[in-house]
This record gives structure tokens, C-alpha cells and sequence, in this order.
């Protein structure tokens, strides 16, 4: 294979690697990854996904353009500028400091409840996932095929009887009422259990009982690692489902609030002021979009591993 | 007492331990879940039957039991139709556009691309939108100053009107139907494209050799190869998407400033939302009947469900009969798909 064509194939940094091993008179070994086959497009392709990338942007750009406004700006233009301006920050840090809306309070509490969700949801999948995919009991089969029936039923048939409980346990108006609930779900054990049940080879299992090692020692020494992969990738989603959770949240909050709960709050507390609502908005977007920017490449394969919306 | 005799008992304890943490273990792992389940799954359903036979107001607490009354109550009632009339209009003004985007992006994608992460993380960004943050972005791009009403106004329709699409029925549906296509579509062309990439290459090569296009490519290789993957995409959308909550509660600026009702004439009340409302809503507290809609709403999805799943099953199966064995190999391959 010719050094450009692997370019043409790979990029540029398979090419430096194919003429590093050329100037050294070694065998190229090439092997291209499995999406990475066939002819590279054309412009008209590009310009597709650009547009495509576009909409999927837009609406936040438009959003921050909005913030950056004022209130009079908005009613006479429907685009009242083309870039954010210094506006947006003085319109953040009004938002920030209004005494109607306690922003930090909601921001720290989202962050509470989806940390100790996420971690718990990702321990205790973990645990019966490996469960599941690698240790033999009675009515296994059964069992699994009930855990991922019940992710069928709508969590909407529980929410009156669940309000009435939490009100039994006195947790209405209580971060409690969001984290209990949802310390482990359907959704987690059934990925967990499928990832491990691939991941996991019989033999280490096997070696580390023969080592006289106990199923409690043979979890945390052997599973836990082997599960590391699946296990950032529940937990990112976790937190993306618990941080923009706000049907439960409104049903069982009062005075307290999490980050979704404000942004109805503002029209509120900004009558008919867009610009600062918008800037309110954007601000509460923005947390999880940096946080994208980072871990988007783990959040699309975990997509593409073929997530289920839990 | 010789210490050969503690020795071998030693031993023997020791087994026993072993085999009953062998034993005991699994049922140990698993029971956080079936725990939690039985308390915040199990129990709430089997009480909603309890909560839907009395009358059950939010402050009071239980009160008389009255029997299927809840049921007839909500039945009579006209907006709990609108209600069910508006999640189906929404639903299904979402999903078709929704799906067909979503497969012509996954095409797009599925080629040999530079910076593929980059274009991939792209159509993801809608989704880690708070759908809340979302729904208040486009209710103010479809609002009386937004970037749509100003140019119908210009073009002469619905003049008369500030905000049309926060007065008229099908102009709010669409509305809402787009914040849920723009939060979805890129999610699910992802995943089509996850099912995309398992389809032999040299399929395509062979298509390519007998002279097929784009487009025939596309309809007689892709599509094929991707039927389980669409039919359990439409079973996902159909259950998330009746319960659409989020959008029509926030959409005319929910809490304090609208109402966040879903409409001054129940235009954009959805299901979820009118459940809300009767249960825990600012003027009302009638728990018993929420209970009653969750029961009705429950049945409703489950039967929409099991009627997509064959409707989807008879339409992929009877437009091109495909043999046993493509059958086989398709479900392997969305087995493959679904577990890499």
C-alpha cells in the first residue's frame, strides 16, 4: 500500500507512521479501523453535515444572542445581533444574584443528586450485572427477563402512590425524595449484565475461585476492573438523565429546587424581560455542554454501543 | 482436643463457608434491585389500584371509597380526550420526521469521513440540552418575537393574532413537536448508524459492480439491514413519546409567569401534563382521579406499543418478503449491533 493512499484511507498521522516505518526499511503493518473503509467523500457531504451541525447549534447560539440583548432590542428585532456581546455576563451575573431565584442552592442540590444517583446506580448495577452475566443460581433466567420487563412500564403509574409515600416518610420538599428512588435501576443492571457477560472470561472467575479467593473477592478484584468501560459510560448517563430530570422533581419539590426547576422560575421572576430569561437559560444549558465538549466522545459511543433511553 | 481434630474441622468450616457464599452470593447481588423495585416500582402500582377506588385529595388524605367513580369521572371529562387527542397529534408530528431525518443523517455519516468523532459528537449536542432549557428556547423562537411569527405576519397569516403558535391547536403541536425532534434526531441517527456500520461492505461493492445508485443502494441494502434496529427505535419513541411532560408544561413559560396548563383552551395538554395538573396542580388536588388517569394512560401506551410493534413487524415483513436466512443474518447482525 502506497504511503498516500493510507492517507487517503487513515488521515495524516497513519502517513507519518507508514513513512517512519518506510525511512526505517521496515514491513508497513496497516491496518485501517473497521469504520474507516471505502473512498473518502466528496464536499457535497461535508456541506450536508455542516448544515446538519448548524441546526443542532443554532437554537443555543440563538439562545446566548438573545442573553447578550435587551429587553427592548428583542421586541424590535427578531435577531437582535449576529455575536454574543459583554451584555450576556452582566445579564448571568443579575440572574445569579437575584434573591427570588437561589441559584446557587438549586445548582448545588442538581449536583448532589446526580452525583450520589449516578454512583450508586453504577455500584449496584455492577453488582447484579455481574450477578447476572458470570455466577449460576436457581431462576436466573427468569429473574433477568423480569428486571428488563419492568423497564416497559410507565413511571407516570407510580407517581401519585409514590408522592403519598414520600409524604408517609416526610421527604416532600427533600433531595431524599429524588435520590432514594433512584439508587439502582432496570435500565443499569441490564447494561452492565450484557457488557460483562462479554467482557468477562469464565477462566478468571474460575482462577480466582481455584485461588481460593471469595465471590465478594473475586467481584471487587476481578469484575469491578474488567467493568470500567461500561461502567463510565452508565454513569455519564446517569447524570445526564438525573441532571435534566424535572417531572418528579416538580411533583415532589416545594421551596427547594434543582437547575431544571429554575428556568420556569424565571419567566416569573423577569416578567416578559426575554433577554434576562434567555440569559437564565443558557446559563443553566451551559454546565452540561462544557462538560460535552470533554466527554462527548464516551457519551456517542455508549450511543452508538446501542444505549437504550433509560 | 489433638490439633489434627481442630485442624480438619477447620477445613471443613471452611468449605462450608465457601459453598454457601457460593450459594448465597448471587441472590445477595441482585437484591438491591429487586429491593428498590418492590418499594418504589411494585408497591406504588399495586397501591395506584387503592388510590383510583377512593377519593383522595392531596392535603386530606383518604377518603370514602367510591368504587370505579374516579374512572367515570375522568372519562367525562372533555379535556382528559383533548389531552389524549394532543399527545397522539404531537406524537405522531414527531416521530415521522424524526425518523426519516434520522436515517438520512446515519447515511451521511456512514462514509469514510475525516474527523468522524467530530461530526458524531455534533449531532449529539441537542441531547444534552436540559429538554426544559430547550422547550424555553423554542417557545421563544416561536414566539410573538421570535424568528417565525414575525415572517408569517409578514406573508399575512394569522395576523390577527399576536402569537399564533401559542394560540392556534396544530401550529402548538408543531412547536412542540420540534423541540422533540431536535432533542431526538440526533441520538437516534446514531444509533441507525451504529446498525449501518454492521452491513458487509462488500455488499455495497457488489451493488456498486451491478450498476446500483445511491439511492437504490440505500433502499435495497441499508433499510433492509436496519428493520430490527428501526422497529426497536419506533418502540423507544412510541413510549417516550406519549409521555411528553416537559415541553408542554414549560412551553407558554410554566411556574409563576404562564400557567403552564397546557393552553388557555387545553390546546397543547398532553396526558402527562393533565395528570399533573388534577393531582398536583395550583388549584387542584384530586389524587384519586390522577390515579385513575395513570391507570387509563398506562393502558393506552401499552396498547400503542403492542400496535406499533406489529404494524412496524407488517410493514417490514410484507413489502419485500425476505428469506429465512436474510431474516437470520439480520438479526444476528442487530444482536451484534445492539451488545458491542
Amino acid at each position: 500500500m502506497s504511503t498516500p493512499l493510507i492517507e487517503n484511507i487513515s488521515g495524516p498521522a497513519a502517513k507519518k507512521y507508514a513513512q517512519r516505518r518506510a525511512a526505517k526499511g521496515k514491513p508497513i503493518r496497516f491496518k485501517p479501523r473497521e469504520d474507516s473503509v471505502g473512498p473518502r467523500p466528496g464536499w457535497v457531504t461535508y456541506a450536508l453535515l455542516s448544515i446538519v451541525l448548524i441546526a443542532s447549534v443554532f437554537p443555543l447560539y440563538y439562545t446566548a444572542i438573545l442573553g447578550s440583548s435587551t429587553r427592548t432590542e428583542i421586541a424590535q428585532s427578531a435577531l437582535p445581533r449576529l455575536f454574543p456581546g459583554p451584555n450576556l455576563l452582566d445579564n448571568i451575573i443579575a440572574i445569579v444574584s437575584n434573591h427570588q431565584i437561589d441559584f446557587w442552592m438549586s445548582a448545588l442540590n442538581s449536583i448532589i443528586v446526580a452525583v450520589v444517583v449516578s454512583a450508586a446506580t453504577v455500584f449496584f448495577s455492577t453488582l447484579a450485572g455481574f450477578s447476572f452475566a458470570k455466577l449460576g443460581f436457581r431462576g436466573k433466567n427468569g429473574l433477568y427477563v423480569f428486571v428488563i420487563a419492568t423497564l416497559v412500564i410507565p413511571m407516570q403509574l407510580g407517581t401519585v402512590p409514590m408522592f403519598i409515600m414520600m409524604n408517609e416518610f416526610g421527604w416532600i420538599d427533600s433531595l431524599a425524595a429524588l435520590i432514594v428512588p433512584s439508587l439502582v435501576g432496570a435500565f443499569g443492571v441490564f447494561w452492565m449484565t450484557q457488557y460483562l457477560k462479554e467482557a468477562l472470561p469464565y477462566e478468571l472467575i474460575e482462577a480466582a475461585r481455584v485461588d481460593g479467593a471469595s465471590v465478594l473477592r473475586t467481584f471487587w478484584s476481578i469484575a469491578l476492573p474488567a467493568a470500567r468501560p461500561a461502567a463510565a459510560t452508565l454513569a455519564l448517563f446517569t447524570f445526564v438523565g438525573s441532571w435534566n430530570e424535572f417531572f418528579w422533581p416538580s411533583v415532589v419539590l416545594r421551596s427547594q429546587k434543582t437547575l431544571p426547576l429554575v428556568i420556569p422560575q424565571l419567566s416569573g421572576a423577569f416578567t416578559a424581560d426575554h433577554a434576562l430569561i434567555m440569559s437564565g437559560v443558557f446559563l443553566i444549558a451551559l454546565p452540561l455542554l462544557v462538560a460535552f465538549v470533554f466527554l462527548g466522545k464516551q457519551l456517542v459511543a455508549g450511543v452508538m454501543a446501542g444505549a437504550v433511553k433509560g | 482436643m489433638t490439633s489434627q481434630t481442630a485442624a480438619t474441622r477447620r477445613i471443613g468450616f471452611s468449605r462450608n463457608l465457601s459453598r454457601w457464599d457460593i450459594k448465597v452470593s448471587p441472590y445477595l447481588y441482585i437484591s438491591p434491585f429487586f429491593l428498590s423495585f418492590a418499594i418504589f416500582g411494585l408497591f406504588p402500582i399495586v397501591f395506584n389500584i387503592w388510590v383510583a377506588l377512593h377519593d383522595w385529595d392531596r392535603r386530606l388524605g383518604q377518603g370514602d371509597f367510591v368504587g370505579l367513580d374516579n374512572f367515570t369521572w375522568v372519562l367525562n371529562q372533555p379535556a382528559f380526550w383533548t389531552a389524549l387527542q394532543n399527545t397522539f397529534s404531537i406524537f405522531v408530528l414527531s416521530l415521522v420526521p424524526q425518523l426519516i431525518l434520522a436515517l438520512i443523517i446515519a447515511a451521511i455519516l456512514d462514509q469514510n469521513l475525516r474527523t468522524k468523532t467530530f461530526w458524531r459528537m455534533g449531532v449529539l449536542v441537542p441531547f444534552v440540552v436540559m429538554p426544559v432549557a430547550s422547550a424555553m428556547i423554542f417557545s421563544q423562537v416561536f414566539g410573538q418575537f421570535g424568528l417565525v411569527t414575525p415572517l408569517m405576519h409578514e406573508l399575512g397569516w394569522f395576523s390577527d393574532v399576536d402569537s399564533p403558535f401559542f394560540h392556534n391547536r396544530f401550529l402548538s403541536h408543531v412547536a412542540i413537536a420540534t423541540m422533540i425532534i431536535f432533542r431526538w434526531t440526533g441520538y437516534n441517527a446514531l444509533i441507525f448508524l451504529a446498525a449501518m456500520q454492521t452491513v458487509p461492505r462488500d455488499m455495497y461493492e457488489a451493488a456498486t459492480i451491478d450498476g446500483a445508485g445511491r439511492a437504490r443502494q440505500f433502499f435495497s441494502i441499508t433499510i433492509p439491514s436496519i428493520r430490527p434496529t428501526m422497529i426497536f427505535v419506533v418502540l423507544t419513541m412510541t413510549i417516550g413519546g406519549l409521555q411528553v411532560f416537559d415541553e408542554a408544561r414549560v412551553f407558554d413559560g410554566a411556574g409563576t409567569g404562564g400557567t403552564g396548563q397546557g393552553g388557555a383552551d387545553n390546546q397543547w395538554l398532553t396526558t402527562v401534563l393533565y395528570l399533573f395538573n388534577l393531582g398536583f396542580g395550583d388549584w387542584q388536588d384530586r389524587m384519586g382521579q390522577a390515579a385513575a388517569v395513570a391507570w387509563l394512560f398506562a393502558a393506552v401506551i401499552i396498547f400503542f406499543t403492542l400496535l406499533n410493534f406489529f404494524v412496524t413487524r407488517a410493514i417490514s415483513t410484507s413489502t419485500s418478503k425476505p428469506t429465512r436466512a436474510s431474516r437470520l443474518a439480520a438479526k444476528r447482525l442487530s444482536e451484534k449491533g445492539r451488545t458491542r
